[in-house]
């Protein structure tokens, strides 16, 4: 990777241009009072330019393919290109929303069988195209449903302390009162603490299973019988789906409605952070519900749509039943490998993911430094710094489409960076040193927000 | 029982997407001091071990996708597309299906380690940049899920914005499907809705004017409505800031080299989707949103935001800020609970308007303008139909009341190989062109019209 400084803007020349269109023979006519009086200062560059502009930057950006991506509860598995090509037909490309066609809503329906035979539920809405998206959306389903019943007086939400921050913030603009239940030492929730929070006034639970510390929540019998006792539902939080991956059901599971992130699970591209989709899967006595809630202007996010049906037919049922467990292994593998440089707060066999609480002989090494540092050696870091019950929270996952030599070369890397952690502190603080540019001034950016380029 | 483990290896041995060997997973579970992979799930009740077999096809090979999904293609024949309502058919130029492949974009995660996301944060504040320059607003986020959720979450800022009021108006003349995640965002968030009525195809100031009250946040309004009309605001900027709301335009971005900017109108914040900028219409989707505001809302913003700053060696560089608005500092009292966007999508329309320029930006609608107009009057003569708003101008999308049978004229144009003449709520029929479309395609559709009169 090498620092390019420009902006597209910078390149601009009046004159020159970069579009190709044939002459027009009338301009627009409006109202004066209509017209944009304004100037409208967008780049005027060459084709060349804007190609080698974009270029540029690209290098300057790490991805999937570029290497090792172990960042915990975004599950950056390989994207396979045949179903980019795939989506990119020109059929699919080009159809309008709109218009009736019989090859993409069966599309559609294939996807929502195939989802609802791997997780257990009875059907999915594909509106959202986010996984927070898709929790809102399932929990607009959850008080719809309970509204349906004739039930007002359910306001109140429960979200273990370990949840992924979209958990709380989803509930709170579905109108829901969001109430905390702890987790125990062992990183599970605690059954005595969940006990007082139920009520007539609980319209269910959010739960992330395996949760954001890797590890099953072998409760969830209990759980679910005393939230369903007291009238109140169980929303699975997909976003930790691929390790239950061909291996356990979310419906056996007791849970009413959930979300998958296909951008996760089922291998689409995350693009720098979407196009998504969160798709929203509920039990059979939700169903009727699904129709009469829009939280998106179409059927949803197609084109990712496509790509994860592909994926699953590739998968089929030969090959789905070791996806979860190959990714469950790697990290186990991880964890057993780096346990004696990092410190491992909870003992305990991990599914897709697992948390580190920092250096065992830190020296005044913090996460962060060890996170940088890694970027010299040509990974991406660790999720770091959540889930926010330790202080120094490394969150590492591998995901199933790593070999054990990629693996292999990684936890040598992590034990490097634990020695030079004692021999050289100074080195990781200052780090990283190979990148295109180093730690950036965080602060500078809050506290003066420059947040566009302006014309001179 | 799960398969042996033994036997669960061999299963995978011509999987491209698994590297495991059967030694890897061997050593592998030597490691971890465990003797099979079913043991990882020791933690699991074994009544949740799902036993059963997957309800699924075989797996398919490369080949074997590719000709299923070929003739699900077959399934969808392509149309010459002259409709809008939201998803708008403008040329997509082969440079930006070229750069936003590049691997370095498409599979990488959101932006969180600077240092190895240059690239997708640069764009960022590209597209930042151009949203603002084009809606004429101080700053603008890293993009919403499209255009009816950014119409949602706007809805939200103005309630943040405003003390003690609970009320958002709505223009009637929002497209439908905006209108309605509106609704569904604002039934569960406990905000009142009002609907302004529309008078001759607009928003009717008047009937603005007396929905207006101290309870009432905001106002959102089309810039270009649902009968493909643009809007005259005049005078509704004064009206709703003297009662203390907050003023939103839904606009189309494409549109705004030409019309009006939401700022010029006097709005405090601009949304609307950024499709027809270059994002092909793929059935609804990914598409993208964009949600821009006047300086004293900047905090109030919900999702990503990207801002300048340096490095320790004084260099240039870009980084996600203002993070204290975002769920996963605030958690449930966070601005709103977006995580992943739009951001490939976001990349596609900076490629876009990089490439067309202030100067192609207008071209797009001369020619838009120049079809969509002959198309009009093509029709208009005919006979087969009323101009429901004779007076209202228009750029690329019109409606027009049918004095002929909808369902012939649709089958009529459907058998050419075209998707038009839409049926709305209100009964009209719906039209749009774009720089797409060639003249000899318009002049066949009148043909095809005129046919119907015999």
């Amino acid at each position: 990777m090498k620092y390019y400084d420009k902006l597209i803007f910078e390149l601009s020349e009046s004159g020159r241009c970069a579009f190709s269109l044939r002459e027009a023979k009338v301009e627009v006519e409006l109202p004066d009072n209509l017209k944009r009086q304004s100037p409208l200062p967008l780049p005027e560059v060459s084709e060349v330019d804007v190609v080698r502009h974009y270029t540029n930057l690209s290098q300057m950006n790490f991805g999937v393919d570029t290497g090792f991506y172990p960042l915990g509860s975004c599950t950056m598995k390989y994207n396979p290109k045949i179903d980019e090509e795939i989506s990119q037909l020109p059929e699919f490309r080009d159809a309008h929303p709109l218009m009736h066609s019989e090859g993409l809503e069966e599309i559609y329906s294939q996807l929502d069988k195939a989802l609802a035979a791997i997780t257990g539920m009875s059907h999915f809405t594909f509106q959202p195209c986010a996984g927070a998206h898709g929790e809102l959306t399932g929990l607009m389903l959850m008080r719809a449903y309970h509204e349906s019943r004739g039930d007002f007086g359910r306001k109140r939400i429960i979200v273990p302390d370990s949840a992924h921050g979209t958990n709380p913030a989803s509930a709170a603009i579905c109108g829901l009162d969001v109430v905390v239940v702890k987790s125990k030492e062992n990183g599970l929730v605690d059954i005595e603490s969940l006990k007082p929070l139920l009520g007539e006034d609980l319209a269910g639970i959010m739960l992330t299973n395996p949760n954001t510390l890797g590890l099953f929540e072998k409760d969830i019998k209990q759980i679910a019988s005393l939230v369903h006792g007291c009238g109140g539902l169980l929303y699975y939080d997909g976003a930790n789906m691929n390790p239950l991956l061909g291996v356990v059901r979310p419906g056996d599971m007791g849970f009413d409605i959930m979300h998958l992130n296909l951008h996760k699970t089922f291998s689409t591209p995350h693009g720098g952070g979407g196009p998504g989709s969160g798709p929203v899967g509920v039990c059979e006595k939700l169903v009727p519900l699904l129709g009469i809630i829009r939280t998106s202007a179409f059927h949803g996010n197609t084109g990712v749509i496509i790509k994860a049906l592909a994926y699953i037919l590739s998968l089929g049922k030969q090959h789905i039943a070791l996806a979860g467990k190959y990714a469950s292994l790697n990290a186990n593998y991880i964890k057993e490998s780096l346990r004696d440089s990092y410190k491992l707060p909870i003992d305990s066999v991990c599914k897709h993911e697992f948390v580190f609480d920092g250096l065992l002989e830190p020296n005044g090494v913090s996460t962060l430094d060890v996170a940088k540092r890694l970027l010299d050696y040509g990974y991406h870091a660790p999720t770091i710094y959540f889930p926010m019950l330790f202080h120094q929270s490394i969150m590492i996952e591998p995901t199933e489409t790593e070999s054990k030599q990629t693996l292999d070369e990684f936890i040598a890397v992590m034990k490097k960076i634990a020695q030079e952690a004692v021999e050289d502190p100074e080195l990781l603080h200052s780090a990283p040193h190979n990148t295109p540019v180093g730690r950036p001034d965080e602060t500078a950016a809050a506290r003066q927000p420059i947040l566009r380029w302006r014309p001179e | 029982m799960l398969q042996p483990t033994k036997a669960a290896y061999k299963m995978t041995e011509h999987f491209a997407y698994f590297p495991h060997t059967e030694k890897d997973v061997r050593e592998m579970l030597d490691r971890i001091s465990l003797s099979s992979l079913d043991e990882l799930y020791s933690d699991v009740p074994s009544e949740f071990i799902y036993r059963g077999d997957y309800d699924l096809p075989d797996a398919m090979s490369e080949q074997q996708l590719r000709n299923y999904f070929e003739k699900l293609a077959s399934r969808a024949p392509r149309k010459k597309v002259f409709v809008g309502q939201g998803a708008y058919d403008h040329y997509s130029p082969s440079v930006l299906q070229y750069i936003c492949s590049r691997s370095e974009f498409l599979t990488s995660y959101t932006p969180y380690q600077a240092e190895i996301s240059q690239g997708t944060l640069r764009y960022i504040f590209e597209f930042q940049s151009m949203i603002c320059n084009l809606t004429g607003m101080d700053v603008a986020n890293a993009s919403m899920y499209d255009g009816a959720t950014a119409a949602a979450e706007a809805m939200r800022v103005c309630i943040s914005s405003t003390r003690k009021r609970n009320t958002v108006l709505l223009s009637s003349s929002l497209l439908p499907n905006v209108l309605e995640t509106i609704r569904t965002y604002a039934r569960f968030s406990g905000i009142e809705l009002l609907e302004i009525p529309s008078l001759e195809g607009q928003t009717s100031l008047e009937a603005l004017r007396s929905l207006l009250s101290d309870q009432v946040a905001g106002v959102i309004l089309p810039q270009i409505n649902r009968y493909g009309v643009v809007e005259d605001h005049s005078a509704f900027s004064e009206a709703i800031h003297q009662a203390g709301a907050l003023m939103v335009e839904y606009c189309d971005p494409s549109a705004l080299a030409v019309i009006k900017s939401p700022a010029e109108w006097g709005a405090d914040i601009a949304v609307g989707d950024a499709q027809s900028l270059g994002i092909p219409l793929s059935y609804g989707g990914p598409y993208v949103g964009f949600m821009a505001c006047r300086s004293e809302y900047m905090r109030k913003l919900p999702g990503r935001l990207v801002g300048q700053t340096v490095d320790a060696q004084g260099r240039r560089c870009y980084v996600l800020t203002l993070q204290a608005r975002e769920q996963h500092i605030r958690r449930e009292k966070a601005t709103s609970n977006i995580c992943s966007n739009q951001s490939l999508m976001a990349l596609w329309v900076t490629v876009y308007l990089s490439l067309m320029g202030p100067k192609g930006l207008k071209r797009v609608n001369d020619l838009s303008y120049e079809g969509a107009h002959e198309l009009k009057r093509g029709l208009m003569e005919t006979g087969l139909f009323e101009d429901p708003f004779p007076q209202r101008p228009f750029i690329k999308e019109f409606v027009l009341k049918p004095l002929c049978d909808v369902a012939e004229l649709q089958q009529a144009l459907d058998g050419a190989g075209y998707f038009a003449a839409l049926q709305t709520e209100e009964g009209y029929v719906s039209f749009c062109v774009t720089e797409k479309h060639e003249a000899e395609e318009v002049a066949e559709i009148i043909r095809i019209v005129e046919s119907l009169k015999q």
